[in-house]
């Protein structure tokens, strides 16, 4: 076995993995990585399986001391990291050796790094699922839901792993984020489509793992009120106030807002690197269209 | 009851097979989801039941949208409602007292009714579980007698204890864990609501159902009930 101590940390440091399934119909919410492609090529650096638990780091504040030698790989946002004084850009697997320490100091590209060690970090799984969600007091290396804290240890069991480098850091380019339209999208005013998909849309500070909050020309609904309902992962809320919520990994399972329709996997993991007044766009998209552009991105992580 | 098909995401479909809350919908909300289960196996990841409605989350790389829409074809294909009862039924120990549930004398301004008929009409319905939500194990039952429907609070509660029992509307809840909430609160129950080490996890599952039992503060401490009250844990 191999161990980190963690010598600083933020609430925003948290052991994830792909998530809670199989229990949303008991009010348990979805939980992990909200980049789920910067946690599989984290993985994938490793030869890990996409899914194995990772730490998701979020704007920095982040230090670890291997207490032995320690093989990890480090993927999605440039978070400023360095293995003592030498930096380390995100994209590749590398060496932690005893006494060395790995920081991450701050933002300089995307919010969220992704730090993968072999075989995923230890933790139990509860409800089937490592993925740290506070609110609900589930998962985390203690497995009650505790973000990572300064003088917890980070322990894997994996061997070896393989060593790899990713050519290009896989972050997002700024396209629009693709939208699967909903039911209600007929209920919204011609106007209030027109701007949903041609206005910019600003990133609000209050934003969390439930949800991020899109600020611009408020959005009409006029359709009635609703029975609460399933809310699916990347969903595209408007409360009355107009002003849109993209559903999150830590959302409450069920609600009554009406949506516009809901992210692409892939457009979420591109808003989980987005900043706080960071300005997005939203496209249309069909869901045969996304359903197949989904699959083909998936082979990326099969080859090589 | 004539079910659409919508699309919410790349991989969730809703099927709407009401378009109002009624007990009556259960038996068929039972029927649908088992036979939804039985017909996607493996490719189900989630389904979220809830009042009307089934979400049903499936692997995407499993099945396309298309063949997801023929499956749920197929699992309605002469759906029968399921026979009453097929659902547990729980019989939940409260006790009822001001010091727990403060807006009892607010149920009682508003429907007139004393404080013990307000208490004796709560716990005389057998309630339908419609969904969970909210926290896990947060059950929404009803239909709550409609003299003793309440709105929510105005301004929610930043902390509401362990086992609160409330209504909100024609519905009524227990809290599993401390929460903030805006529900009206009547009492407090000793039962364990979520338990991670419980088979199946939340006491009450969608389609279950669930009688209120009134209990004196001996029982409710006997049965584990914690009696702080409210203003006490703030």
């Amino acid at each position: 076995m191999s161990r980190l101590l963690i010598e600083a940390s933020t609430p925003l440091c948290l052991l994830q993995d792909a998530g809670r399934f199989g229990v949303r119909h008991l009010g348990v919410t979805q939980g992990g990585a909200l980049d789920w492609v910067s946690m599989s090529w984290a993985n994938w650096l490793l030869g890990n399986a996409l899914d194995a638990p990772v730490v998701e780091i979020t704007l920095g504040g982040f230090t670890v001391q291997a207490e032995e030698y320690c093989l990890l790989a480090l993927a999605g946002a440039d978070l400023g990291a360095y293995i003592d004084e030498r930096a380390i850009s995100p994209g590749r697997s590398f060496i932690l050796q005893k006494g060395q320490r790995l920081r991450f100091t701050q933002p300089f590209n995307g919010a969220r790094a992704y730090l993968a060690a072999p075989g995923g970090f230890d933790a139990p799984q509860v409800l089937g699922s490592c993925a740290t969600v506070v609110r609900e007091a589930l998962g985390g290396v203690d497995g009650f839901g505790t973000p990572l804290a300064e003088g917890t240890r980070l322990a894997y069991s994996g061997v070896g792993g393989a060593m790899k480098v990713l050519n290009a850091p896989d972050l997002p380019a700024k396209a629009p984020l693709e939208v699967i339209v909903g039911a209600q999208i007929g209920q919204f005013s011609g106007q209030s489509l027109f701007d949903a998909f041609n206005t910019d849309w600003a990133l609000d500070s209050r934003a969390d793992r439930m949800g991020m909050r899109l600020l611009g020309t408020p959005l009409q609904y006029q359709g009635p009120s609703l029975i609460s309902e399933g809310i699916p992962l990347g969903a595209i809320q408007v409360p009355p106030d107009g002003q849109p919520i993209v559903l999150l990994n830590d959302r409450q399972t069920i609600g009554g807002y009406p949506r516009l329709g809901a992210l692409t996997p892939l457009a979420l993991a591109r808003l989980a690197q987005c900043l706080p007044g960071e300005k997005v766009r939203l496209a249309p998209v069909v869901q045969e269209t996304a359903h197949r552009q989904h699959v083909d991105f998936l082979q990326r992580f099969s080859e090589g | 009851m004539k079910p659409r098909i919508e699309v919410v995401a790349i991989d969730c479909l809703m099927v709407r097979l009401f378009d109002v809350i009624a007990e009556a919908n259960m038996p068929w909300m039972l029927a649908a989801t088992q036979r939804l289960r039985e017909e996607f196996g493996a490719a189900l990841v989630d389904l979220v039941p809830s009042y009307t409605t089934l979400m049903v989350h499936y692997d995407l790389t499993a099945l396309t949208p298309a063949q997801a829409r023929a499956l749920i074809g197929q699992a309605l294909t002469d759906l029968q409602p399921q026979a009453q009862g097929s659902g547990q039924c729980h019989v939940l120990p409260v006790w009822y007292d001001l010091s727990v549930g403060p807006e009892l004398s607010l149920l009682s301004q508003r429907s007139g009714l004393s404080v013990e008929d307000v208490i004796r009409r709560h716990s005389a319905h057998e309630y339908q579980v419609f969904a969970l939500g909210f926290a896990p194990g947060f059950a929404f039952m009803g239909l709550v007698d409609e003299i003793l429907a309440t709105p929510r609070l105005n301004t929610p509660r930043k902390r509401v204890a362990a086992g609160s029992v409330g209504i909100a509307e024609r519905q009524t809840a227990a809290y599993p864990v401390v929460s903030p909430g805006g529900w009206n609160l009547i009492g407090r129950t000793p039962a364990k609501l979520f338990d991670r080490e419980r088979d199946g996890y939340s006491l009450m599952q969608p389609g279950d159902t669930v009688r209120f039992e009134a209990v004196g503060h001996a029982e409710f401490i006997n049965l584990g009930g914690d009696d702080t009250p409210l203003e006490a844990q703030a």
